[in-house]
């Protein structure tokens, strides 16, 4: 009987893997199970475009014209509840199980929710392709937004928000947006795009609660101000999907814990995407890399494993873009704390530049904005300075 | 025909951008020619500011892959070809000739 790779996860690290199987050669047969009943779709335009409603359903999904040919077995709108590691089965939501000989775990992450706003009106998070729907829909006829959260998602919504013509307050705990990523000093940067475009930005706000009955009516910040909200959008980060793996045996931490190819603890099941932390011979840790280029990249080299294929693992920069107010921010590398960073083109103040992020004059990361043909030659010199993880 | 440059202006690795009715990518592949449209079929990026490799050019924004010959997506997002278009070097110069593709298709 040929063999059988169950994909659980029918989004961009699923697809990607789905792919990547047949590129190696797989000929066996290709179960993808996803809970969505959508079929693959890009998430980077459901903040963006989608939301703005320039890009169409059509547009942005992930389907190819060959991809007839990859012959895959689809079982969308269905859920993987467990996965029985002996018989390498998943467990599905219908009470039917697909037995595997291999795994690819993509299960991706889901919208952080601000505690007490569950069965409030008005307020939403944003993650799926549903979630940007009723955010359009509710958009449509609202006149101010709040933001809970500057970090990309939530600057992309308020930069979209604004385009749409409503007045948009964001609101972030932190003294400074986007410093994990980018640093307070770039992050700042960043950030004043925001007052650019005629966008509140309140930063070192506590939000203590929402306002309403039925339907939010105001954010409370915990200095007591009320920002009054036709619509809240909760951007505060994600979670990872693994809770439905807590009996498999799976190794989980933040994320499923694999190595640097993918691989997890138990044999012949690999983890990608958003849902997989792997072990980085950099940062001595496991890390979970929430970026689209990682999500399309990473699972040829786990299931190139899956196959048995052995050899090094492909140097890899990390690498993300953000749209913001029309300004391309596109970041590339691993940025560290103590990295100083320097201006090696263009102003912060023209939103035009380019940053470069060294560690004993060393360049480990660089940020562009605005720049994208600069930013892709820095970007492909830090992938070839890579050493590769062995 | 339009003139892009003269061929020593367009080193080996590198890539212009002309303005036609659609803006034009000329890349020179070890000292091949090659032209296409210039705007990845994704979204709003220039395929002039990606990055060659062999005979792929690599979208700056999302990284989608077109391959140069046949304007062919090799790699997602990007899901529509892009246009080829006949690249002609004559006493020095490169031309391209909008409208005939690269393999003299009109
Ligand atoms: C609004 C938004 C904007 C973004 N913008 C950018 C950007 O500009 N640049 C960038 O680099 N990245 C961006 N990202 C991040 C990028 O989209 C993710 O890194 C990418 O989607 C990860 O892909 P994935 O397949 O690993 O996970 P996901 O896309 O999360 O897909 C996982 C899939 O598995 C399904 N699933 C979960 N549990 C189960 C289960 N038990 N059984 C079956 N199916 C299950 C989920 O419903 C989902 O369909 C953005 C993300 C969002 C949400
Ligand atoms: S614009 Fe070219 S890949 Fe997105």
């Amino acid at each position: 009987m040929s063999p059988t790779i169950a994909v659980v996860g029918a989004a961009l690290a699923g697809l990607s893997a789905a792919r990547a199987l047949r590129d190696q050669s797989f000929d066996g047969r290709i179960v993808v199970i996803g809970d969505e009943v959508h079929a693959p779709y890009d998430r980077p335009p459901l903040s963006k475009e989608f939301l703005a409603g320039t890009a169409s359903l059509d547009d942005i999904g992930l389907g190819a014209p060959d991809d007839e040919e990859l012959g895959l077995e689809w079982r969308l709108g269905t859920t993987a509840v467990g996965l029985d590691r002996v018989s390498r089965s998943v467990l599905l939501s219908d009470g039917s199980e697909v037995r595997a000989d291999g795994v690819v775990l993509a299960t991706g992450a889901r919208a952080r929710r601000l505690p007490g706003s569950e069965g409030l009106g008005g307020v939403h998070v944003l993650r799926s392709l549903d979630d940007a729907i009723a955010l359009r829909e509710d958009l449509a006829s609202a006149s101010r937004l709040v933001v809970i959260g500057a970090g990309f998602i939530g600057a992309e919504v308020a930069s979209t928000a604004r385009k749409l013509g409503l007045e948009v307050t964001v609101v972030e705990a932190m003294p400074v947006p986007l410093a994990g990523p980018l640093g307070a000093e770039m992050g700042a940067v960043c950030a004043e795009l925001h007052a650019d475009h005629g966008t509140r930005l309140l930063t070192g706000s506590g939000v203590a609660g929402l306002v309403g009955t039925g339907r939010v009516e105001a954010v409370e910040l915990t200095d007591g101000t009320r920002l009054p909200a036709d619509v809240v959008v909760v951007g505060i980060g994600a979670i990872p999907n693994i809770e439905w793996l807590a009996d498999s045996g799976v190794a989980l931490g933040n994320g499923v814990l694999t190595d640097a190819r993918g691989v997890t603890n138990i044999p012949g099941v690999v983890a990608v995407g958003d849902c997989a932390a792997a072990w980085s011979v950099s940062a001595e840790r496991h890390v979970r890399i929430e970026h689209w280029t990682h999500a399309l990249e990473q699972p040829a080299t786990a299931v190139a494993t899956l196959l048995g294929a052995e050899g090094a693992v492909p140097a890899s920069v990390p690498y993300f873009w953000s749209d913001q107010y029309g300004a391309r921010i596109q970041f590339a590398g691993s940025r560290r704390e103590d990295d100083v960073a320097r201006v090696v083109e263009g102003s912060c103040a023209e939103r035009s530049f380019l940053v470069v992020y060294e560690r004993d004059d060393v360049p480990v990361a660089v940020l562009g904005m605005n720049q994208p043909r600069l930013f892709t030659r820095w970007r492909r010199q830090l992938r070839s300075a890579v050493p590769a993880p062995s | 025909m339009i003139p892009v440059c003269l061929t020593t202006a367009l080193p080996p690795g590198e890539a212009t951008r002309i303005e036609a009715e659609e803006p034009i990518a000329v890349f020179n592949v070890d000292g091949d020619f090659y032209a296409i449209d210039d705007t990845c079929t994704h979204q709003d990026a220039s395929l002039a500011d990606g990055w060659l490799d062999g005979c792929s050019v690599e979208c700056p924004l999302h990284a989608s892959c077109f391959d140069l010959r046949t304007g062919k997506v090799s790699g997602p997002p990007a899901k529509t070809p892009v246009r080829t278009h006949r690249v002609v070097v004559q006493d020095g110069m490169v031309y391209v000739q909008p409208g005939i593709t690269a393999d003299g298709a009109a």
